[in-house]
Protein backbone atom coordinates (compact mmCIF):
# COMPACT_ATOMS: atom_id res chain seq x y z
CA UNK A 1 0.00 0.00 0.00
CA UNK A 2 1.58 3.72 -0.87
CA UNK A 3 2.26 4.95 2.01
CA UNK A 4 2.35 8.53 0.04
CA UNK A 5 -1.08 8.20 -1.09
CA UNK A 6 -2.37 7.18 2.28
CA UNK A 7 -0.77 10.95 3.69
CA UNK A 8 -2.41 12.66 1.13
CA UNK A 9 -5.98 11.47 1.83
CA UNK A 10 -6.76 11.38 -1.91
CA UNK A 11 -6.39 15.19 -1.70
CA UNK A 12 -8.12 15.70 1.51
CA UNK A 13 -5.17 15.63 3.66
CA UNK A 14 -5.29 18.86 5.74
CA UNK A 15 -8.96 18.36 6.67
CA UNK A 16 -8.40 14.70 7.89
CA UNK A 17 -5.31 14.63 9.30
CA UNK A 18 -6.56 17.84 11.48
CA UNK A 19 -9.82 15.93 12.55
CA UNK A 20 -7.95 13.16 13.64
CA UNK A 21 -5.16 15.47 14.99
CA UNK A 22 -8.26 17.80 17.13
CA UNK A 23 -9.26 14.14 18.01
CA UNK A 24 -5.87 12.99 19.49
CA UNK A 25 -5.69 16.34 21.19
CA UNK A 26 -9.01 15.82 22.96
CA UNK A 27 -8.55 12.56 24.17
CA UNK A 28 -5.54 12.94 25.47
CA UNK A 29 -6.08 15.77 27.63
CA UNK A 30 -8.90 14.26 28.81
CA UNK A 31 -7.03 11.61 30.16
CA UNK A 32 -4.79 14.35 31.73
CA UNK A 33 -6.68 16.33 33.45
CA UNK A 34 -8.95 13.32 34.82
CA UNK A 35 -5.69 12.12 36.21
CA UNK A 36 -4.88 15.57 37.56
CA UNK A 37 -8.22 15.83 39.17
CA UNK A 38 -8.13 12.90 40.67
CA UNK A 39 -4.37 13.27 41.86
CA UNK A 40 -4.60 16.49 42.87
CA UNK A 41 -7.70 15.19 45.53
CA UNK A 42 -5.21 12.61 46.62
CA UNK A 43 -2.63 14.50 47.88
CA UNK A 44 -4.88 17.46 49.33
CA UNK A 45 -6.71 14.38 50.81
CA UNK A 46 -3.06 12.67 52.13
CA UNK A 47 -2.22 16.27 53.45
CA UNK A 48 -5.54 16.70 55.47
CA UNK A 49 -5.05 13.13 56.54
CA UNK A 50 -1.07 13.75 57.92
CA UNK A 51 -2.42 17.60 59.34
CA UNK A 52 -5.29 15.70 61.42
CA UNK A 53 -2.75 13.15 63.07
CA UNK A 54 -0.39 15.72 63.80
CA UNK A 55 -3.42 17.53 65.66
CA UNK A 56 -4.38 14.26 67.51
CA UNK A 57 -0.54 13.64 68.94
CA UNK B 1 -58.29 31.75 69.14
CA UNK B 2 -58.70 30.31 65.44
CA UNK B 3 -55.85 30.81 63.02
CA UNK B 4 -57.61 32.41 59.78
CA UNK B 5 -55.99 30.48 56.67
CA UNK B 6 -55.39 33.11 53.67
CA UNK B 7 -56.22 31.26 50.75
CA UNK B 8 -53.33 31.20 48.19
CA UNK B 9 -54.92 32.84 45.42
CA UNK B 10 -55.09 35.52 47.99
CA UNK B 11 -51.47 35.54 48.89
CA UNK B 12 -50.45 35.02 45.25
CA UNK B 13 -52.46 38.23 44.93
CA UNK B 14 -50.86 40.05 47.31
CA UNK B 15 -47.45 39.06 46.14
CA UNK B 16 -48.72 40.34 42.74
CA UNK B 17 -49.81 43.54 44.35
CA UNK B 18 -46.92 44.40 46.14
CA UNK B 19 -44.63 44.22 43.47
CA UNK B 20 -46.94 45.99 41.68
CA UNK B 21 -46.81 48.89 44.09
CA UNK B 22 -42.76 48.67 44.67
CA UNK B 23 -42.57 49.13 40.86
CA UNK B 24 -44.62 52.14 40.86
CA UNK B 25 -42.83 54.18 43.12
CA UNK B 26 -39.69 53.14 41.01
CA UNK B 27 -41.13 53.58 37.93
CA UNK B 28 -37.59 54.33 36.44
CA UNK B 29 -36.77 51.25 36.72
CA UNK B 30 -38.99 49.81 34.72
CA UNK B 31 -38.52 52.19 32.06
CA UNK B 32 -35.09 51.28 31.49
CA UNK B 33 -35.83 47.89 29.46
CA UNK B 34 -38.37 49.63 27.53
CA UNK B 35 -35.81 52.40 26.83
CA UNK B 36 -33.00 49.60 26.15
CA UNK B 37 -35.22 48.08 23.35
CA UNK B 38 -35.78 50.51 21.15
CA UNK B 39 -32.18 52.14 21.51
CA UNK B 40 -30.96 48.37 20.31
CA UNK B 41 -33.68 48.30 17.79
CA UNK B 42 -31.99 51.70 16.16
CA UNK B 43 -28.52 50.38 16.32
CA UNK B 44 -29.16 47.47 13.27
CA UNK B 45 -30.40 50.24 11.21
CA UNK B 46 -27.55 52.20 11.58
CA UNK B 47 -25.02 48.93 11.86
CA UNK B 48 -26.67 47.72 8.38
CA UNK B 49 -28.73 50.07 5.93
CA UNK B 50 -31.63 53.07 5.75
CA UNK B 51 -33.33 50.69 3.45
CA UNK B 52 -36.15 49.61 4.86
CA UNK B 53 -37.20 46.42 2.42
CA UNK B 54 -33.69 45.28 3.18
CA UNK B 55 -34.60 45.72 7.10
CA UNK B 56 -38.00 43.91 6.83
CA UNK B 57 -35.93 41.13 5.54
CA UNK B 58 -34.26 40.80 9.18
CA UNK B 59 -36.97 42.87 10.79
CA UNK B 60 -38.96 40.46 13.25
CA UNK B 61 -35.89 38.70 14.20
CA UNK B 62 -34.39 42.10 15.40
CA UNK B 63 -37.19 43.03 17.44
CA UNK B 64 -37.24 39.42 18.98
CA UNK B 65 -33.81 39.30 19.45
CA UNK B 66 -33.65 43.24 21.26
CA UNK B 67 -37.05 42.05 23.17
CA UNK B 68 -35.06 38.92 24.71
CA UNK B 69 -32.11 41.13 26.01
CA UNK B 70 -34.24 43.74 26.91
CA UNK B 71 -36.38 40.95 28.96
CA UNK B 72 -32.52 38.98 30.79
CA UNK B 73 -31.70 43.05 31.80
CA UNK B 74 -35.07 42.76 34.28
CA UNK B 75 -34.85 39.47 35.10
CA UNK B 76 -31.44 39.37 37.13
CA UNK B 77 -32.72 41.91 40.18
CA UNK B 78 -36.11 39.68 40.28
CA UNK B 79 -35.50 38.04 43.47
CA UNK B 80 -32.35 39.70 44.53
CA UNK B 81 -34.44 42.17 46.92
CA UNK B 82 -36.83 39.85 48.34
CA UNK B 83 -33.68 37.34 49.36
CA UNK B 84 -31.81 40.08 50.69
CA UNK B 85 -34.62 41.53 53.17
CA UNK B 86 -36.12 37.77 54.03
CA UNK B 87 -39.03 37.69 52.09
CA UNK B 88 -38.14 34.79 50.42
CA UNK B 89 -37.86 32.48 53.47
CA UNK B 90 -41.04 34.08 54.24
CA UNK B 91 -42.38 32.88 51.67
CA UNK B 92 -41.23 29.10 52.29
CA UNK B 93 -41.98 29.01 55.44
CA UNK B 94 -45.31 30.71 54.78
CA UNK B 95 -47.34 26.97 53.95
CA UNK B 96 -48.48 28.25 50.40
CA UNK B 97 -47.20 26.28 47.53
CA UNK B 98 -44.41 28.21 47.29
CA UNK B 99 -44.82 27.39 43.09
CA UNK B 100 -47.77 30.13 42.94
CA UNK B 101 -46.11 32.53 44.87
CA UNK B 102 -43.19 32.65 42.70
CA UNK B 103 -45.71 32.45 39.62
CA UNK B 104 -47.51 35.41 41.09
CA UNK B 105 -43.90 37.43 41.29
CA UNK B 106 -42.91 36.73 37.87
CA UNK B 107 -46.49 37.31 36.54
CA UNK B 108 -45.84 40.97 38.09
CA UNK B 109 -42.56 41.07 36.50
CA UNK B 110 -44.18 40.21 33.25
CA UNK B 111 -46.77 43.06 33.13
CA UNK B 112 -43.91 45.42 34.18
CA UNK B 113 -41.26 44.19 31.36
CA UNK B 114 -42.94 41.98 29.04
CA UNK B 115 -46.07 43.56 28.22
CA UNK B 116 -44.47 46.69 27.60
CA UNK B 117 -42.04 45.45 25.34
CA UNK B 118 -44.85 44.01 23.49
CA UNK B 119 -47.10 46.63 23.22
CA UNK B 120 -44.04 48.76 21.78
CA UNK B 121 -43.31 46.42 19.77
CA UNK B 122 -45.47 47.62 16.49
CA UNK B 123 -43.22 50.62 16.34
CA UNK B 124 -40.19 49.60 16.66
CA UNK B 125 -40.95 46.84 13.93
CA UNK B 126 -42.41 49.45 11.82
CA UNK B 127 -38.40 50.97 11.81
CA UNK B 128 -37.54 48.12 10.79
CA UNK B 129 -39.99 48.33 7.79
CA UNK B 130 -42.51 45.42 9.21
CA UNK B 131 -46.18 46.05 7.05
CA UNK B 132 -49.21 46.58 9.38
CA UNK B 133 -50.20 43.15 8.29
CA UNK B 134 -47.33 41.03 10.34
CA UNK B 135 -48.16 43.37 13.64
CA UNK B 136 -50.78 40.89 14.65
CA UNK B 137 -48.60 37.75 14.80
CA UNK B 138 -45.52 39.86 15.81
CA UNK B 139 -47.61 40.97 19.06
CA UNK B 140 -49.36 37.91 19.95
CA UNK B 141 -45.88 35.61 19.27
CA UNK B 142 -43.95 38.28 21.43
CA UNK B 143 -46.74 38.08 24.23
CA UNK B 144 -45.61 34.32 24.00
CA UNK B 145 -42.44 34.30 23.91
CA UNK B 146 -42.10 36.63 27.03
CA UNK B 147 -44.30 35.40 28.96
CA UNK B 148 -42.57 31.84 28.20
CA UNK B 149 -39.10 33.75 28.74
CA UNK B 150 -40.20 35.40 32.35
CA UNK B 151 -41.07 32.46 33.63
CA UNK B 152 -37.44 30.74 32.60
CA UNK B 153 -35.52 33.82 33.58
CA UNK B 154 -37.44 33.02 36.50
CA UNK B 155 -35.78 29.89 37.15
CA UNK B 156 -32.52 31.59 36.39
CA UNK B 157 -32.63 34.09 38.09
CA UNK B 158 -33.53 31.85 41.46
CA UNK B 159 -30.46 29.72 40.52
CA UNK B 160 -28.18 32.81 40.75
CA UNK B 161 -29.07 35.00 43.26
CA UNK B 162 -26.63 36.57 45.34
CA UNK B 163 -23.92 35.40 42.61
CA UNK B 164 -21.52 38.22 41.94
CA UNK B 165 -22.35 39.24 38.36
CA UNK B 166 -25.27 36.72 38.46
CA UNK B 167 -26.59 39.04 35.32
CA UNK B 168 -23.82 37.60 32.72
CA UNK B 169 -24.02 34.34 34.44
CA UNK B 170 -28.29 34.65 33.98
CA UNK B 171 -28.10 35.64 30.31
CA UNK B 172 -25.63 32.74 29.77
CA UNK B 173 -28.28 30.20 31.27
CA UNK B 174 -31.40 31.56 29.89
CA UNK B 175 -30.03 32.54 26.31
CA UNK B 176 -29.49 28.93 24.91
CA UNK B 177 -32.88 27.95 26.29
CA UNK B 178 -34.60 30.70 24.47
CA UNK B 179 -33.30 29.69 20.91
CA UNK B 180 -36.32 27.64 20.35
CA UNK B 181 -38.55 30.65 21.09
CA UNK B 182 -36.51 33.65 18.80
CA UNK B 183 -36.41 30.93 16.26
CA UNK B 184 -40.80 29.83 16.62
CA UNK B 185 -41.34 33.27 16.97
CA UNK B 186 -39.25 35.65 14.43
CA UNK B 187 -40.33 32.68 11.80
CA UNK B 188 -44.29 33.49 12.51
CA UNK B 189 -43.54 37.08 11.70
CA UNK B 190 -41.44 36.03 8.64
CA UNK B 191 -44.42 33.92 7.51
CA UNK B 192 -46.74 36.43 8.26
CA UNK B 193 -45.15 38.44 6.06
CA UNK B 194 -44.61 36.08 3.02
CA UNK B 195 -48.29 35.41 3.20
CA UNK B 196 -47.75 31.50 4.62
CA UNK B 197 -50.20 31.09 7.61
CA UNK B 198 -48.43 31.17 10.95
CA UNK B 199 -50.58 29.04 13.15
CA UNK B 200 -47.46 26.13 13.02
CA UNK B 201 -44.88 28.19 15.07
CA UNK B 202 -47.26 30.16 16.68
CA UNK B 203 -49.09 26.74 18.25
CA UNK B 204 -45.43 25.53 19.17
CA UNK B 205 -44.66 28.90 20.97
CA UNK B 206 -48.14 28.14 22.93
CA UNK B 207 -47.37 25.14 23.69
CA UNK B 208 -43.81 25.73 25.05
CA UNK B 209 -45.52 28.91 27.00
CA UNK B 210 -47.72 26.04 28.98
CA UNK B 211 -45.19 23.37 29.81
CA UNK B 212 -43.34 26.28 31.50
CA UNK B 213 -46.34 27.68 32.60
CA UNK B 214 -46.63 24.03 34.45
CA UNK B 215 -43.64 22.81 34.98
CA UNK B 216 -41.85 26.24 35.40
CA UNK B 217 -42.80 27.24 39.16
CA UNK B 218 -41.53 23.45 40.27
CA UNK B 219 -38.34 24.57 39.36
CA UNK B 220 -38.04 27.55 40.60
CA UNK B 221 -39.25 26.46 44.15
CA UNK B 222 -36.90 24.43 43.95
CA UNK B 223 -34.31 27.14 42.73
CA UNK B 224 -35.48 29.25 45.70
CA UNK B 225 -35.33 26.43 48.50
CA UNK B 226 -31.51 25.33 47.61
CA UNK B 227 -31.09 29.34 47.21
CA UNK B 228 -32.49 30.20 50.40
CA UNK B 229 -31.07 27.28 52.76
CA UNK B 230 -27.97 28.00 52.93
CA UNK C 1 -35.81 -7.76 46.11
CA UNK C 2 -33.02 -6.95 47.87
CA UNK C 3 -31.48 -3.56 47.29
CA UNK C 4 -28.52 -3.54 49.27
CA UNK C 5 -26.42 -3.74 45.88
CA UNK C 6 -27.55 -0.17 45.12
CA UNK C 7 -26.96 1.26 48.36
CA UNK C 8 -23.99 -0.20 48.51
CA UNK C 9 -23.19 1.90 45.60
CA UNK C 10 -24.15 5.07 46.70
CA UNK C 11 -21.68 4.80 49.41
CA UNK C 12 -18.66 6.73 48.54
CA UNK C 13 -16.35 4.52 49.86
CA UNK C 14 -17.40 1.56 48.30
CA UNK C 15 -17.17 3.14 44.91
CA UNK C 16 -13.88 4.99 45.53
CA UNK C 17 -12.72 1.22 45.83
CA UNK C 18 -14.99 0.06 42.96
CA UNK C 19 -14.03 2.74 40.50
CA UNK C 20 -10.46 2.09 41.21
CA UNK C 21 -10.10 -1.27 40.32
CA UNK C 22 -12.57 -0.71 37.26
CA UNK C 23 -10.80 2.15 35.59
CA UNK C 24 -7.78 0.57 33.90
CA UNK C 25 -10.23 -2.18 32.50
CA UNK C 26 -11.60 0.61 31.06
CA UNK C 27 -8.59 2.54 29.85
CA UNK C 28 -7.01 -0.29 28.05
CA UNK C 29 -10.47 -1.51 26.63
CA UNK C 30 -10.90 2.03 25.19
CA UNK C 31 -7.30 2.36 24.15
CA UNK C 32 -7.31 -0.85 22.00
CA UNK C 33 -10.69 -0.48 20.63
CA UNK C 34 -9.52 3.46 19.76
CA UNK C 35 -7.01 2.43 18.14
CA UNK C 36 -8.35 -0.22 16.32
CA UNK C 37 -11.12 1.57 14.89
CA UNK C 38 -8.60 4.62 13.82
CA UNK C 39 -6.78 1.84 11.74
CA UNK C 40 -10.02 0.31 10.44
CA UNK C 41 -11.24 4.05 8.97
CA UNK C 42 -8.53 5.42 8.00
CA UNK C 43 -6.67 2.47 6.03
CA UNK C 44 -9.16 -0.74 5.74
CA UNK C 45 -12.28 1.09 5.51
CA UNK C 46 -12.89 1.90 1.39
CA UNK C 47 -13.18 5.46 0.49
CA UNK C 48 -16.57 6.93 -0.18
CA UNK C 49 -18.39 7.20 -3.48
CA UNK C 50 -19.00 11.34 -3.58
CA UNK C 51 -16.79 12.68 -0.64
CA UNK C 52 -13.60 10.31 -1.12
CA UNK C 53 -10.86 9.99 1.67
CA UNK C 54 -12.90 13.28 3.15
CA UNK C 55 -15.40 10.64 4.44
CA UNK C 56 -12.98 9.46 6.94
CA UNK C 57 -13.98 12.21 9.34
CA UNK C 58 -17.06 10.94 9.71
CA UNK C 59 -15.10 7.65 12.45
CA UNK C 60 -14.14 10.88 14.59
CA UNK C 61 -17.18 13.65 14.24
CA UNK C 62 -19.97 11.28 14.47
CA UNK C 63 -18.84 9.61 17.93
CA UNK C 64 -18.02 12.68 19.60
CA UNK C 65 -21.12 14.13 18.56
CA UNK C 66 -23.08 10.64 20.19
CA UNK C 67 -20.74 11.04 23.32
CA UNK C 68 -22.17 15.33 23.69
CA UNK C 69 -25.40 14.19 24.21
CA UNK C 70 -24.79 10.60 25.66
CA UNK C 71 -23.10 12.63 28.55
CA UNK C 72 -25.17 15.27 28.44
CA UNK C 73 -28.17 12.49 29.22
CA UNK C 74 -26.09 10.79 31.86
CA UNK C 75 -25.35 14.55 33.73
CA UNK C 76 -29.19 15.12 33.62
CA UNK C 77 -30.13 12.09 35.51
CA UNK C 78 -26.99 11.79 37.64
CA UNK C 79 -28.07 15.59 38.81
CA UNK C 80 -32.03 14.70 39.10
CA UNK C 81 -30.58 11.41 41.09
CA UNK C 82 -28.78 13.69 43.45
CA UNK C 83 -31.73 16.43 43.77
CA UNK C 84 -34.29 13.83 44.32
CA UNK C 85 -32.91 11.10 46.96
CA UNK C 86 -30.31 13.43 47.73
CA UNK C 87 -26.91 11.02 47.04
CA UNK C 88 -23.72 13.46 47.07
CA UNK C 89 -22.30 10.17 44.83
CA UNK C 90 -24.88 11.21 42.16
CA UNK C 91 -23.93 15.14 42.40
CA UNK C 92 -20.48 13.97 42.38
CA UNK C 93 -21.00 12.10 39.46
CA UNK C 94 -22.79 14.83 37.16
CA UNK C 95 -19.90 17.13 38.04
CA UNK C 96 -17.53 14.23 36.66
CA UNK C 97 -19.46 14.27 33.62
CA UNK C 98 -19.31 18.13 32.61
CA UNK C 99 -15.83 18.43 30.99
CA UNK C 100 -15.84 15.10 29.20
CA UNK C 101 -19.42 16.39 27.33
CA UNK C 102 -18.10 19.86 27.03
CA UNK C 103 -14.79 18.88 25.41
CA UNK C 104 -16.83 16.01 23.00
CA UNK C 105 -19.02 18.89 21.92
CA UNK C 106 -16.73 21.04 21.37
CA UNK C 107 -14.74 17.91 18.81
CA UNK C 108 -18.38 17.32 17.23
CA UNK C 109 -17.94 21.25 16.46
CA UNK C 110 -14.81 21.61 15.02
CA UNK C 111 -14.18 17.94 13.44
CA UNK C 112 -18.02 19.06 11.95
CA UNK C 113 -16.28 22.68 10.65
CA UNK C 114 -13.35 20.98 9.22
CA UNK C 115 -15.82 18.42 7.28
CA UNK C 116 -17.55 21.18 6.20
CA UNK C 117 -15.23 23.33 4.81
CA UNK C 118 -14.35 20.93 1.27
CA UNK C 119 -17.65 19.63 1.33
CA UNK C 120 -19.91 22.82 1.20
CA UNK C 121 -17.34 25.23 0.92
CA UNK C 122 -17.30 27.09 4.02
CA UNK C 123 -15.87 26.77 7.63
CA UNK C 124 -19.20 27.18 8.56
CA UNK C 125 -22.77 26.24 7.93
CA UNK C 126 -25.68 26.85 9.91
CA UNK C 127 -26.62 23.36 9.61
CA UNK C 128 -29.49 21.53 11.93
CA UNK C 129 -27.01 19.41 13.39
CA UNK C 130 -24.28 21.92 13.87
CA UNK C 131 -26.29 24.40 15.57
CA UNK C 132 -28.10 21.95 18.00
CA UNK C 133 -24.48 20.86 19.27
CA UNK C 134 -23.53 24.07 19.20
CA UNK C 135 -26.36 24.80 21.76
CA UNK C 136 -25.14 22.15 23.58
CA UNK C 137 -22.19 23.60 24.26
CA UNK C 138 -23.66 26.50 25.38
CA UNK C 139 -25.91 24.15 28.07
CA UNK C 140 -22.76 22.63 29.23
CA UNK C 141 -20.70 26.04 29.63
CA UNK C 142 -23.21 27.10 30.78
CA UNK C 143 -23.17 24.32 33.62
CA UNK C 144 -19.70 24.72 34.39
CA UNK C 145 -20.34 28.13 34.95
CA UNK C 146 -23.33 27.99 37.53
CA UNK C 147 -21.13 25.55 39.33
CA UNK C 148 -18.17 26.94 39.60
CA UNK C 149 -19.90 30.65 40.96
CA UNK C 150 -20.67 28.83 44.07
CA UNK C 151 -18.31 28.41 47.14
CA UNK C 152 -21.03 26.17 49.00
CA UNK C 153 -20.43 22.81 47.42
CA UNK C 154 -23.66 21.85 48.05
CA UNK C 155 -25.23 24.99 46.75
CA UNK C 156 -23.30 24.27 43.78
CA UNK C 157 -24.48 20.55 43.54
CA UNK C 158 -28.15 21.58 44.07
CA UNK C 159 -28.42 24.10 41.98
CA UNK C 160 -26.71 22.90 39.14
CA UNK C 161 -29.11 19.87 38.89
CA UNK C 162 -31.63 21.99 38.81
CA UNK C 163 -30.43 23.97 35.89
CA UNK C 164 -29.16 20.28 34.24
CA UNK C 165 -32.54 18.99 34.57
CA UNK C 166 -34.03 22.13 33.26
CA UNK C 167 -31.87 22.27 30.08
CA UNK C 168 -32.39 18.32 29.67
CA UNK C 169 -36.33 18.62 29.08
CA UNK C 170 -35.07 21.63 26.62
CA UNK C 171 -32.76 20.07 24.91
CA UNK C 172 -35.46 17.78 22.66
CA UNK C 173 -37.29 21.20 22.05
CA UNK C 174 -34.37 22.79 20.77
CA UNK C 175 -33.22 20.00 18.06
CA UNK C 176 -36.62 20.12 17.00
CA UNK C 177 -36.84 23.62 16.59
CA UNK C 178 -33.32 23.80 14.88
CA UNK C 179 -34.14 21.26 12.63
CA UNK C 180 -37.46 22.92 11.52
CA UNK C 181 -35.74 26.35 11.12
CA UNK C 182 -32.43 24.64 9.49
CA UNK C 183 -35.18 23.01 6.76
CA UNK C 184 -36.72 25.91 5.82
CA UNK C 185 -34.10 27.41 3.24
CA UNK C 186 -32.35 24.07 2.54
CA UNK C 187 -32.92 23.41 -0.50
CA UNK C 188 -33.33 19.69 -0.82
CA UNK C 189 -30.37 18.04 -2.35
CA UNK C 190 -28.29 19.32 0.50
CA UNK C 191 -25.73 16.82 1.57
CA UNK C 192 -26.30 14.97 4.95
CA UNK C 193 -23.36 13.81 6.77
CA UNK C 194 -24.60 10.28 7.16
CA UNK C 195 -26.30 8.49 4.27
CA UNK C 196 -29.47 6.54 4.41
CA UNK C 197 -27.77 2.99 3.64
CA UNK C 198 -24.65 3.36 4.49
CA UNK C 199 -22.37 0.51 3.78
CA UNK C 200 -21.45 -2.50 6.19
CA UNK C 201 -17.95 -1.88 5.74
CA UNK C 202 -17.80 1.89 7.07
CA UNK C 203 -20.55 0.85 9.70
CA UNK C 204 -17.80 -0.87 11.54
CA UNK C 205 -15.04 1.08 12.80
CA UNK C 206 -18.05 3.83 13.12
CA UNK C 207 -19.32 1.40 15.68
CA UNK C 208 -15.93 0.55 17.05
CA UNK C 209 -14.72 4.14 17.67
CA UNK C 210 -18.30 4.42 19.24
CA UNK C 211 -17.32 1.59 21.96
CA UNK C 212 -14.12 2.83 22.23
CA UNK C 213 -15.62 6.25 22.80
CA UNK C 214 -18.13 4.92 25.39
CA UNK C 215 -15.20 3.00 27.24
CA UNK C 216 -13.53 5.97 27.45
CA UNK C 217 -16.03 7.73 28.66
CA UNK C 218 -15.92 4.71 31.50
CA UNK C 219 -12.37 5.44 32.59
CA UNK C 220 -12.29 9.52 32.68
CA UNK C 221 -15.46 9.25 34.71
CA UNK C 222 -14.19 6.75 37.11
CA UNK C 223 -11.01 8.78 37.71
CA UNK C 224 -12.94 12.50 37.98
CA UNK C 225 -15.46 10.90 40.04
CA UNK C 226 -12.83 9.67 42.98
CA UNK C 227 -11.21 12.75 42.81
CA UNK C 228 -15.07 14.30 43.36
CA UNK C 229 -15.83 11.79 46.15
CA UNK C 230 -12.00 12.27 47.69
CA UNK C 231 -12.79 16.06 47.34
CA UNK C 232 -16.68 16.00 49.25
CA UNK C 233 -15.96 13.47 51.56
CA UNK C 234 -13.40 15.79 54.19
CA UNK C 235 -13.75 14.72 57.17
CA UNK C 236 -14.36 10.19 57.09
CA UNK C 237 -12.61 7.77 58.94
CA UNK C 238 -12.54 5.94 55.63
CA UNK C 239 -10.12 8.15 53.84
CA UNK C 240 -7.38 7.31 56.80
CA UNK C 241 -7.23 4.10 55.14
CA UNK C 242 -7.93 4.98 51.61
CA UNK C 243 -5.31 7.50 50.99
Amino acid sequence: MDLQKFFEMGGYAGYVWTSYGLTALILLWNWWAARRSEAEAQTAARRRNELALERSA
Amino acid sequence: MTAVRTSTLAAAKLVFQRDMTLAWRRWDEVAQPLIFYVVVTTMFPLATTPDLSALREIGGGVVWVAALLASLLALEALFRADVEDGTTEQWVLSGQPLGYLLLAKVAAHWVLTGLPLVIMSPIVGTGLGLPTGAWGVLMFSLLLGTGTLSILGGIGAALTVGVRRGSVLLSLLVLPLAMPLLIFGSRAVSMQMDGDSPAGPLQLLAAIFFMALSLGPIAMSAAIRISVEN
Amino acid sequence: MSWTWFHKLASPPHAYRILGSMAPWFGWASLALILLATWWGLVKAPADYQQGDGFRILYVHAPSAWMSMFTYVVMAVAAGVGLVWRIKLAHAAAAACAPIGASFTFLALATGSIWGKPMWGTWWVWDARLTSELLLLFLYLGYMALRASFDDPQRADRASAVLALVGVINVPIIHYSVNWWSTLHQPASVTKFDKPSIDLAMLIPLFLMIVGFQLYFGWAVSRRLRGEILRRERNANWLKEAA
